[in-house]
C-alpha cells in the first residue's frame, strides 16, 4: 500500500487529521491498535476551556471554540457541543491576584471571562457549596463547555472514510522505515506501506511511536480515574473546577454528573486498575463541593492516561531531525479541548507547507536545553 | 413493527442497534460507546448480551469471536455519601 500519510492513533487528534487531510485530498491510511476511541478521548472529561496560564493554550482553545460551535454543521452529525461555561474556584487572596492576572491576559485576547463572587457561584451552580469548596470568589466563561467524545471522534472517523481515508482498527504500526533522516513508511502487522508523513498522535503511548522512528520524547504516561453518577434532571450546565484540588465536574447531556481529581496512589506508567482511594478522595471533595450530591450514586469508575509533557503544554510538528515524522502529543490531559486548532495547523502544514508560530513555540526542539514557560492551570 | 427495547436504562432499540451496524459500527466496544448501550443504572445487565446476539447475529459471527466490554467497578451504583465515608476530611 502507498498513502500519502500515515496517522498512528485514533482518538480524537488522530481522526480529527484523517479528516482534514481527506477533505484536502491527501490520501491517509489511519492505523489504530485498539477501536476509535478507545485510549484517552472515550475515557476522557470531554471539557472544553479557554481559561488558560499561557498565550499559546488561551489562542489555541479560542480557535478550536470556534470550530467546535460548527462542527456539527460540518460534520453533519451531532457532536453534542455545548456551552454551559466553566467555573474555576479561587481559595484566597494570593488565587485571587493569580486569577486577576490570568484573566487580563484572557481577556487581552478577546476571551469573555470574569470574575464572580460567592453569591454568583451559586447563581450558576445552585448545588454547590462555597463554604465547603473554601471558595472566596470564581472566574467564569460563559463561552466554555463540552462536546460528546464518542460522538465527535466516531463522526470525524464516518467523514473522513467518506472522503477517501482508510481507517483500520486493531491493526498496530510495529515498524517504521527512515532512510538518511527522512520517513519513507511503515510496517502494520507485516504489511508495508510506503508513505512521506507519519503523524504521532498516539497519546500515551506516543513515546514508543517515536522510538520507532528512533526519536527520543520527554512525555511520561499519568494514570487519571473518574467517575460518573446515575441520571438527574438537569441542574446545572457549567463545568466546575479547582487548580488547588484539582477536582473537575459537570453534569453531562444525558443528566449523569462526571468528574475526576487527582489521586491519592497516582503513579507514572501503564497502571490499569482503578483505585478505591481515589474514589474515596473524589467522594468526599465532590461532596464538600455539593453536599446534595451524597445521596447519588456512582455508576462507573475507570481509568485513563494523560500523555503529560515536561511543561504540561503540547508537542506539535515535524521534527528538526527526521523528515517527514509529525509530532502531535504531550497534550497533558487537553488533547480533546485543543483538537481542532492544533489538527489545522498541522493539516495546513502538510498540505501547503504553511508555517504557524506554534510549529516553532511548540515544537519539540523547546527542550533541548531551552527555559520552558509552563502551563499551571492544571487539573484531574 | 413495534419497539423493541434492548437498553432500558437508555432506552436503545434493536432497531437503533441495527441501524448503526449498518453505518459501519461492527466494533462492539465502537456500537456500545456509539449508542451508549450498557451505561445506565444496571451497567449492561440485561442488554450487554442480548447487543452482543444482535451483532453477532447480523455479522455472521459467533459470540466468541466478539470481543466483550470490561465491566467497571463498582459492581453495584453506590452513593457518593457512602463513599466519601463518615470521618472529615482532614
Amino acid at each position: 500500500m502507498k498513502v500519502d500519510v500515515v496517522i498512528i492513533g485514533g482518538g480524537i487528534n488522530g481522526c480529527s487529521l484523517a479528516y482534514q487531510l481527506s477533505k484536502r485530498g491527501i490520501d491517509v491510511a489511519l492505523f489504530e491498535k485498539n477501536y476509535i476511541c478507545s485510549g484517552a478521548t472515550g475515557r476522557c472529561g470531554a471539557g472544553i476551556r479557554q481559561q488558560w496560564s499561557t498565550k499559546e493554550n488561551i489562542v489555541l482553545a479560542r480557535e478550536s471554540v470556534k470550530i467546535f460551535s460548527n462542527l456539527s454543521r460540518e460534520l453533519k452529525e451531532d457532536i453534542g457541543f455545548r456551552q454551559g461555561g466553566y467555573l474555576v474556584a479561587i481559595h484566597d487572596e494570593k488565587e485571587l491576584k493569580e486569577a486577576e492576572e490570568r484573566v487580563k491576559l484572557q481577556r487581552s485576547l478577546g476571551v469573555d471571562v470574569k470574575i464572580i463572587d460567592k453569591d454568583e457561584i451559586r447563581e450558576i451552580v445552585p448545588i454547590l457549596d462555597p463554604d465547603g469548596m473554601r471558595a472566596i470568589g470564581a472566574t467564569f466563561c460563559p463561552t466554555d463547555g463540552h462536546a460528546d467524545p464518542f460522538k465527535t471522534t466516531f463522526a470525524y472517523a464516518r467523514r473522513a472514510i467518506d472522503n477517501g481515508a482508510k481507517i483500520f482498527t486493531h491493526r498496530e504500526v510495529n515498524k517504521i522505515f527512515v532512510e538518511k533522516n527522512k520517513v519513507k513508511g511503515v510496517a502494520a502487522d507485516g504489511e508495508r506501506i510506503i508513505c512521506d508523513y507519519v503523524i504521532n498522535c498516539a497519546g500515551a503511548w506516543s513515546k514508543m511511536v517515536a522510538k520507532m522512528a528512533g526519536i527520543d520524547i520527554p512525555n511520561r504516561p499519568l494514570r487519571k480515574e473518574a467517575i460518573v453518577t446515575e441520571k438527574m434532571k438537569r441542574v446545572f450546565d457549567a463545568m466546575v473546577i479547582s487548580f488547588r484540588d484539582g477536582i473537575y465536574f459537570s453534569q453531562q447531556s444525558e443528566g449523569n454528573i462526571l468528574g475526576g481529581i487527582p489521586g491519592p496512589d497516582e503513579r507514572e506508567g501503564y497502571l490499569h486498575q482503578p483505585t478505591f482511594s481515589f474514589l474515596n478522595h473524589m467522594a468526599r471533595t465532590l461532596t464538600r463541593y455539593a453536599p446534595v450530591l451524597k445521596f447519588v450514586r456512582v455508576l462507573r469508575h475507570w481509568t485513563g492516561f494523560y500523555d503529560v509533557s515536561p511543561d504540561a503544554r503540547p508537542i506539535i510538528g515535524e521534527d528538526t531531525e527526521i523528515k517527514g515524522f509529525i509530532h502531535c502529543h504531550g497534550f497533558s490531559g487537553h488533547g480533546f479541548m485543543l483538537s481542532p486548532m492544533v489538527t489545522k495547523i498541522i493539516s495546513d502544514y502538510i498540505s501547503d507547507g504553511k508555517d504557524s508560530d506554534y510549529l516553532h513555540s511548540l515544537s519539540i526542539e523547546r527542550f533541548k536545553g531551552k527555559d520552558i514557560s509552563r502551563e499551571v492551570s492544571i487539573v484531574g | 413493527m413495534s419497539k423493541k427495547i434492548v437498553c432500558r436504562c437508555e432506552d436503545v432499540t434493536e432497531e437503533d442497534i441495527l441501524k448503526a451496524i449498518d453505518e459501519g459500527y461492527t466494533d462492539f466496544e465502537e456500537l456500545r460507546k456509539k449508542l451508549r448501550i450498557g451505561m445506565g443504572t444496571c451497567q449492561g445487565r440485561t442488554c450487554i448480551m442480548l447487543a452482543l446476539r444482535i451483532l453477532a447475529r447480523k455479522t455472521g459471527k459467533s459470540i466468541e469471536e466478539i470481543e466483550k466490554p470490561s465491566f467497571r467497578p463498582p459492581v453495584v451504583p453506590i452513593t457518593l455519601g457512602s463513599l466519601a465515608g463518615e470521618e472529615d476530611e482532614g
